[in-house]
């Protein structure tokens, strides 16, 4: 009975043995993971987690391309069963604002920029130039550039008349 | 993306020009263009091509702010004004009391550049003051 025993102990070790053989450890396919992710702009910082093969990633991605070729990234290396995406797409970074001059010295700048044109007038509000009046185009172009010198926001000239 | 495409010549203009640190930020409905022209020449050609698009400047959707490269201090400009004489200033600002005249088509020296709108200048006859530098070309 005794060596029956270790018959079917021995054939079951025999049975199994191949099968190890291929399998790849845990610890190798995230190392491997890890390796693959770190020759890739844009997945730097991310997590690797494996267990039996089936990798989840967590983290952050530079860009919705960067996620979209993830799966097909890290499917691609030797031991990985199944990828599980759980990374997210950083938010964009701000566009540049528009630096814009406070009211006072919009307002002194504009008394300077229109003191040898009489024929119009000018108003601040909240960094916006409202122009008023009448005057030559060519020193319409002279006022114009004179004012978006100061940095406004906006030059209104909707209601201006430019002879 | 609208405003970047309207001026699309203007900017493509520029960057070919040599315009030095050229930014075009869109915010609001209006395309804020700045830069640094190598010279007064290619600051009017891209206002000649601004006219183009938006004649007479009157849309309200560009603040173009392309500066001449700063002249050197010691560097000479000539009074370019419509035919008066250019007040010379305490100040920089025209609430300054006027100090001196500098004459129509006269070379003054460049001393410093206070900011965009006022430089300080000194004439042939030794004045010394702020002058609006709209009316200076620098020379050269």
């Amino acid at each position: 009975m005794k060596k029956m025993l270790t018959a079917i102990a021995l054939s079951a070790m025999l049975f199994y043995l191949p099968a190890c053989k291929g399998k790849v450890k845990d610890a190798d396919v995230k190392t491997a993971v890890e390796a693959a992710l770190a020759s890739t702009p844009g997945y730097s910082g991310l997590m690797v987690d494996v267990k039996d093969g089936a990798v989840t990633i967590t983290g952050e991605v530079t860009e919705a391309s960067a996620k979209t070729a993830l799966q097909s990234t890290v499917s691609a290396v030797k031991g990985v069963k199944s990828v599980l995406d759980n990374t997210t797409v950083m938010a964009p970074p701000p566009p540049p604002a528009p630096d814009i001059a406070a009211d006072d010295p919009l307002t002194k700048g504009v008394t300077d920029a229109l003191k040898d044109h009489p024929g119009i007038k000018a108003t601040v509000n909240d960094g916006v130039i409202t122009v008023t009046g009448e005057i030559k185009a060519a020193d319409w172009r002279k006022v114009k550039m004179a004012l978006d010198g100061l940095k406004p926001k906006k030059v209104d000239a909707s209601g201006l008349k430019v002879k | 993306m609208a405003l970047q495409d309207k001026y699309k010549e203007l900017l493509d203009a520029a960057k070919a020009s040599g315009v030095n640190n050229l930014q075009a930020i869109e915010k609001d409905g209006v395309l804020y263009v700045d830069g640094e022209a190598p010279s007064g020449a290619v600051k009017d050609q891209l206002w000649d091509m601004y006219n183009k698009i938006d004649p007479n400047f009157l849309a309200g959707d560009m603040v173009m702010n392309v500066n001449v490269a700063a002249a050197a201090p010691g560097a000479k400009a000539k009074v370019t004004t419509e035919k008066s004489n250019l007040n010379i200033r305490k100040g920089p600002g025209t609430d300054q009391p006027i100090v001196g005249k500098a004459a129509h088509h006269s070379i003054v020296t460049l001393v410093s550049k206070t900011n965009d709108q006022w430089w300080l200048i000194r004439t042939d006859k030794g004045e010394e003051g702020y002058a609006y530098a709209q009316y200076l070309t620098p020379e050269g």
